[in-house]
């Protein structure tokens, strides 16, 4: 079980929700996932045009926990007014800081980062902050008393991967809350080398939303997740630099 | 009365006293739907005693899909 703050959760993987081709296949895509936590942004409503089609409106709410995001917030007080809206609703108490400071690479921006956390938690928030793999940012946002550390394993949306594996596992090692990849998983075998390195999870969007495929892509994140956590659980062999047989070297036929 | 909501100049009837009448009046009732009010964010659990004004300024906003 994945636990955040005081509550658990069955799934290790936490699905955005945003930019998926068509209506149909977002609502297929988080159906498949079996994600119990789904993450939204918070943005104006055209008044005048109310008739879009909504995933919200459309979920069972009960099966799912909302973890609203702060994009599009540059400073710590943006973000702490988008989490206040957010929370406004009734409907989640979670809220993942996400503070962008440079628009080339998407990263987030660490000083405001901190403050926002600070600032969040003192207001009774279950804080999420998406952050760099920088190992003692992570470590101070823990000691700050953030619920879990979500960073990013390369840049916003860059399908690159994991980029830097050991600040991955020293972020990991160095730990008490949850560790949950969030950003620049491209492939299953991204998300499942995160989890095999030892994190609880694993959030990510344009992995699935940008595949060719995003409702069976939904579903490979599922099993690679659930792999990589079982590898990791199982305990990997250690890597050699020679062979060992898998055969027993005795009676052989042929001798 | 006049009011801002999101950036536009609107008029709404008399009758909309408290926050869930301006909610009723753009039909946004059925929505999961947050308010801000002159630049204070109003809990769902106020929105049927919280007063609107004239000239108030409001941000209507909404969850959308995000990552």
């Amino acid at each position: 079980m994945l636990k955040i703050g005081s509550k658990s959760f069955s799934s290790r993987l936490l699905l955005g929700t945003g930019k998926y081709p068509d209506f149909h296949s977002q609502k297929k895509a988080v159906e498949v996932s079996e994600a119990d936590i789904l993450t939204f942004s918070v943005r104006k409503m055209d008044i005048f045009d109310k008739d879009q089609p909504n995933l919200l409106q459309e979920l069972e709410r009960s099966d799912y926990t909302l973890l609203p995001n702060t994009a599009g917030a540059a400073t710590a007080e943006e973000a702490v007014q988008t989490a206040r809206l957010a929370r406004a609703s009734g409907l989640c108490d979670m809220v993942k800081v996400e503070i962008i400071g440079c628009s080339k690479t998407l990263l987030p921006d660490p000083v405001e980062t901190l403050k926002a956390c600070e600032m969040l938690l003192e207001e009774g928030f279950i804080v999420l902050p998406y952050t760099s793999d920088d190992v003692v940012l992570a470590r101070r946002l823990e000691e700050l008393g953030c619920h879990a550390i979500m960073p990013g394993a390369s840049p916003i949306g860059s399908g690159q991967g994991i980029i830097n594996p050991l600040n991955l596992q020293w972020i990991i090692e160095q730990s008490s809350v949850p560790v949950i990849v969030d950003a620049g998983i491209g492939s299953p075998s991204d998300a499942a080398i995160a989890m095999e390195l030892g994190a609880d999870a694993v959030l990510l969007n344009t992995a699935v939303s940008g595949a060719k495929d995003p409702i069976k892509m939904a579903l490979a994140m599922k099993k690679a997740i659930e792999a990589g956590r079982l590898g990791f659980e199982a305990g990997r062999i250690p890597k050699k630099t020679h062979a060992t047989a898998s055969s027993p070297s005795t009676g052989m036929i042929h001798s | 009365m006049k009011l801002i909501v999101n950036e536009k100049e609107v008029t709404v009837p008399d009758s909309v006293t408290v926050v869930k009448d301006l909610l009723h009046h753009f039909e946004l009732t059925d929505r999961v739907v947050m308010v801000e009010q002159n630049q204070e964010v109003i809990d769902h659990s106020a929105h049927t005693v919280q007063p609107v004004k004239e000239g108030d300024q409001f941000q209507l906003v909404q969850f959308v899909g995000g990552g």
